[in-house]
This record gives C-alpha cells, structure tokens and sequence, in this order.
C-alpha cells in the first residue's frame, strides 16, 4: 500500500493512521474519489480507516456520498481516482467475507424469501451449495423470519424485506458486514431489532460498517463515526474523541436564576448564560453534585441540575456551522 | 494455562464486565477473541472456491427462468402453433385437389416440423428468445438485484457467462416446444412412412427423423446467435423492455433489409438471412456447405455482440 502524507486542513478528529499496520484495518481508503459523467463529484478525495472489530458510522446527510463510497468498496461502481483496500485482501476474495445492504433490500418478488436466500449465495462462488440450506436457515432464524421463509417475498412487509436483506448479509462467515441505511423504513420497533442484532453481530468479532442520516442511531449503536458532507469527509474517530472536541455543560434549572449564575460565576465555571428560569455554564471538570451543593449552600431553589454531553448533531453543527439534515 | 483456570478468569471477565453505553472498541476485540459464538472468518487465508460453482449459478439461474410463469407461457404458446398448423392441413388436404406444398406436408408426418419451424423462425421464435435474453442483466438491474449479485460476489464475467449460457439453453428449449409438438402432431395427422425431399429423392422415416435432429440443432444455433446480439443490448440499460424491443426491432429492420433487392449485397451478412437455411436438410444429400456457412455467420454474431456485451459489462458503474 502506498504511503499517504496528511495534507494541511486534514479532517478534524482521529486522523486515519497512515502507516498503521494494514491487519488493523477492515476498510482503508486514500483519496477515494468519484466523479460522475456531468462532471458531479459524489465522493471527494476521501480517506477512510475502519479499524478492525469496529461499529463504523458512516454519517451525513442525504446525498453527501455514503452510498457511493459504498458502492465503491463493493466493486460496483469504478472510482475516479484513488484506491482503497477491503480485508487487505484483493476485491474478489475480500468480499465472500463482507456481507452487505446497499440501498435497501432487493429481491425477486415471486420467489419466497429462503429461494431468494439460496439465489443469492449461489451467486457466492465460495459458499458450500451442501450447507446451504443450513446456513439460510440460521441467517432466517437470527433475523427472526424463520416463520415466513416460506412466503413469497411480494407479500412481505417493509421491515420483512428489510430483514431479509440483512439475513442475505449474513449468509456466510463474515469479516465485515457493510448496512446502508439498516434502519430505513422500519418502525420504533424494528429499529430496535436491529440495533442489538447489530451490537450482537459485533460482538462475535465482525466489523460492522453502518450508514446512517439518522445521528442519534449511530450515537447508539457506534464505537466510532466518520461524518460525510457534500461528499468530503468532515471528521472521524471514536465516538468520544469526535465528541472531545466540544464542552460538556452543566445546566441548573431554578427561579432564582440571578443568583445561581452569580454562584456558578463565583465557582469559576466558564461561559455562564441565562435564559429564563434556566442557567447554564462549562462543567470543566467540575462534578456536579459539588456545584449541587455550592447552590443549594448559597439557598438557591435548584429544581433540575443536569450535566449536558455534546451529541454528534452539536458535532457537525460546530464543524460546517450549519444544521444536520434531520428531516432526511 | 489448565482449563479450569481459563473458566475461571472467563468469569471473572464477564462479571466486571459493564453492559450500559457504548462498549469500547479493545472490549470488543476482547470479546472476539474469549470464543464468539459464531466463528468470524478465519483471516488470512482468502477463502477457496468451491469446484462446482459455476454449475449451482447456474442451476439457479435455469430453475428461475423456466419456473417463471411468463417464459413458460411463452414455450407454451410457440408449442400451439404447429398444433393449429397440422390441423388447418389437415382440413385443407381433405378438400381435394390442392397438390404441392400442402400436398408434401399432408403426405408424410415429419414434415410438419419444417412447415413449422419455417412459420416460426423468422419472427415469433425470435421474439421470445429476444424476451429473456434481453431481460437477463437489465432485468436484474432494473430490480436492484443485480447489485446483490455482483456483491455477493458472482463476478460479473462469470455472472454474463452464466447469463448467455442459460440463454442458449432457453434458445434450444423454444427450438424444442416448436419441433416436439410439430413432430406429435405430425404423426397423430399425418401418415408416416418414408419421406419425399424437396428434390425429390425418398429417405426413411429413421433417416428423416435424423435430418429433423440436424433441423433443430441448426435452429437452435441460430436462436443462440440472436440471444447473444439480445444480451449486449441487455448490458446498455436498466429497462428490460427496452433491451428487448431494440433487439426485435432490429430482426425486423433486418427481414425489411432483406426485402430490398438492390440491398442484396448485405443480405449475407444479416443474421435471419440465415435462419431459414435449416431447410438444408431437405435436399439430398445435405447441403452442409449453406448450412456450415450458417453456422460460421452465427459464431461470428457470438463472438461480435459476445465481446460487446463483455466489455460494456465489465466496465459499467452499476448505480441501480
């Protein structure tokens, strides 16, 4: 693999380790880019470092380029210039090891969902045709569709279809198990499911590379985020340390806010503000219950007190100055 | 390190183990390593491919062409028209004195089959081939399919190659749900008995089951040579209709080609120009020369609208 030098104004958070050893890393890419005929660029000089064992969010807005990256590290779609590297391995014998959902489930409708199942691994030039119907039947089973295998697929609803495609994912063995958007269209519910069978798949050692729009689902199932916009990385890392770049406030609710802000003031904690019967300031360290005490020493009337972590949405706000696209 | 020692620091792991929040990236790993339920992969070794792969996909990939109702319907509607062809001679050569074709194919039960390959090659046999080679790739990507395909991963030449070889076999099965029927209806309508060529000469009814043999395997090229022009234009869309009615289109500008005399210069070179030279087998001896300059004509459409499809499929960005 070639070496990279980090250029100038490279992405903030943990910078992809250039000279790191290559077993550490699922996925690398060093100025991935595409450039669509049109002239539009999906995807610009990216460079991406999933370590291994890893939950990877793989963040940003509709539209910023998740897919297409995706896309390329399945061998879909031809990058315009830089390259990338699956499992360390070349594409061909990385990708019987990486399950995937790109862009939602697809299948043939008039076929059942355990027939589709066995379409997609004979198309897996390593899969044992003799173990097939055991592995489909424990892809169904941890997916929780073992009861309608039999059903044609046209019938299944939007979470059926969802799951399935998950359960195509895990067909094999898997190193890497790359999910665009897992969660699309499923309900409270179905959103859950798939969370813990997420964490659960993780768990078993497999890296998991997810895209979302949705923050605060990476923000729950994630070890570490990268966030994309317009195509160009943003920032990336653990979830901590992308968070590491923000403060962490402590916000007192009380109708004596005059005087709460005069206390917090006077125990040093930076940046007081009030609003209404609310008062917040920088925690720097402090433990709250010591702020707790000072307040109620100097008797004020403290009806909340909580301590205030940025979310990845503060994240990418302070980053590119605008809003995530929450409406997605 | 003894076997209970190692059960007894597992317990001990698990039980400072925290479950709230986010679970660090080293406890993870860790997890990993104290014996995942489900063993990861073994890395390292790139895993082997399994010798009879190219033949499952291609299981596969017959079991969904000819379980689907729509191509079955289709075998099945070619498989009428001899049927209707025999019983309208029938009637017709119970009317006395008609003589000639009818006359020919009234006398003998083989020689239905050639009447209704003659019927069907030109246009309706093509069609139907053109319906499921054009579908093969743009179907798939029309549905999305496609991408689960590549990713799994099939391959892409490896996944055309399957493709093309599941199309000449649907090729000869529409070959055969016209001459099968033809052949039964023949003898069921028909005498049977020796055969009267064309050129006159009289053949046995072994020797002219044979030639019926020759017939369909010609037919059966021809139909491969068009399945491959079907398949390339199959790489250029995402719409299988429109994969499909380019390559009808094409068969009938060529018929109109055809019947352009001052055109007959490019007549050999377009492919139903050669469709119809399986009646070969009805001359004696055989005029293998017009026949082997068929077959040379639909080798060179494979390996034309082959190499095309290839290098379009090879190198196509699949967005759908």
């Amino acid at each position: 693999m070639t070496a990279v030098t980090q250029e100038a104004g490279a992405p903030f958070g943990a910078a992809p380790p250039p000279g790191a050893d290559p077993g550490e890393s699922a996925i690398v890419t060093h100025g991935l880019t595409k450039r669509f005929r049109g002239g539009q660029v999906a995807v610009d000089a990216l460079d991406l470092a999933v370590p291994r064992g890893s939950v990877f969010g793989f963040l940003g807005p509709n539209g910023s380029g998740k897919t297409t990256t995706i896309r390329m590290l399945l061998g879909l779609v031809a990058p315009t210039a830089g390259d990338y590297s699956v499992l360390d391995l070349p594409l061909a014998q990385a990708l019987p090891r990486v399950g995937a959902v790109v862009e939602g489930p697809a299948f043939y409708p008039y076929l059942s969902g355990e027939a589709n199942l066995r379409r997609f691994d004979a198309a897996d030039p390593t899969a044992r045709g003799g173990t097939a119907a055991r592995r489909i039947a424990e892809a169904l089973e941890r997916v929780g569709l073992s009861a309608a295998a039999g059903k044609r697929y046209r019938n299944y609803s939007l979470g059926m279809r969802q799951r399935l495609a998950i359960a195509a994912a895990l067909l094999g063995p898997r190193e890497l198990l790359i999910l665009d958007e897992p969660t699309n269209g499923l309900d409270p519910q179905g959103t859950r499911e798939v969370r813990s069978l997420v964490k659960e798949i993780a768990a078993d050692g497999t890296t998991v590379f997810v895209s979302s729009h949705l923050l605060a689902e990476v923000e729950q199932m994630c070890t570490h985020a990268a966030i994309m916009r317009t195509g160009r990385l943003v920032a990336q890392g653990t979830i901590a340390s992308l968070r590491s770049g923000l403060v962490v406030r402590v916000r007192v609710e009380t109708p004596d806010a005059a005087d709460a802000a005069r206390v917090l003031g006077t125990l040093g904690l930076p940046d007081v503000r009030r609003s209404g019967a609310e008062v917040t300031a920088e925690l720097d360290g402090r433990v709250p219950e010591q702020i707790n005490a000072a307040l109620v020493g100097e008797g004020v009337a403290v009806r909340g007190l909580a301590v205030v972590r940025p979310s990845l949405e503060d994240v990418f706000v302070g980053l590119t100055g605008e809003g995530f696209d929450v409406g997605g | 390190m003894s076997a209970a020692e190692t059960a007894a620091e597992t317990a001990a792991e698990t039980a400072t183990r925290r479950t709230p929040g986010l679970v660090p990236v080293g406890e993870t790993l860790r997890s990993a390593e104290r014996g995942p339920r489900q063993p990861a992969a073994d890395p390292g070794t790139p895993p082997a491919r399994m010798p009879w792969s190219f033949w499952r996909l291609l299981g596969s990939e017959l079991g969904l062409t000819f379980r689907r109702p729509r191509n079955l319907l289709m075998l099945a509607a070619l498989g009428v028209v001899p049927i209707v062809i025999g019983v309208a001679l029938r009637v017709v050569a119970a009317e006395d004195g008609m003589g000639g074709i009818i006359e020919d194919v009234a006398g003998n039960s083989l020689m239905l089959t050639f009447v209704s390959f003659s019927f069907l090659v030109l246009l309706f046999m093509p069609v139907v081939v053109s319906v499921v080679a054009g579908d093969s790739i743009a179907g798939e990507a029309g549905a999305g399919t496609l991408r689960y395909l590549l990713a799994a991963p099939s391959g892409r030449t490896r996944l055309l190659a399957v493709k093309y070889v599941n199309a000449v076999v649907f090729a000869y099965a529409v070959t055969a749900a016209v001459a099968l029927p033809a052949l039964a209806t023949g003898l069921v309508l028909f005498p049977a008995g020796d055969v009267t060529l064309l050129s006159g000469t009289t053949i046995s009814m072994g020797d002219g089951l044979l030639r019926i043999v020759i017939a369909v395997g010609y037919v059966g090229a021809g139909m491969a040579a068009l399945a491959a022009v079907a398949l390339a234009m199959s790489t250029f869309t995402e719409v299988s209709i429109g994969a499909i009615a380019a390559t009808i289109v094409l068969i009938i500008v060529c018929q109109v080609l055809r019947a352009i005399p001052e055109l007959g210069s490019i007549t050999p070179y377009l492919l139903p120009t050669r469709f119809t030279n399986f009646d070969a087998v009805l001359r004696s001896p055989i005029d293998t020369a017009a026949m082997g300059e068929g077959l040379l004509a639909f080798g060179a459409y494979i390996l034309l609208f082959g190499s095309i499809a290839w290098a379009r499929f090879s190198g196509k960005d699949i967005t759908s």
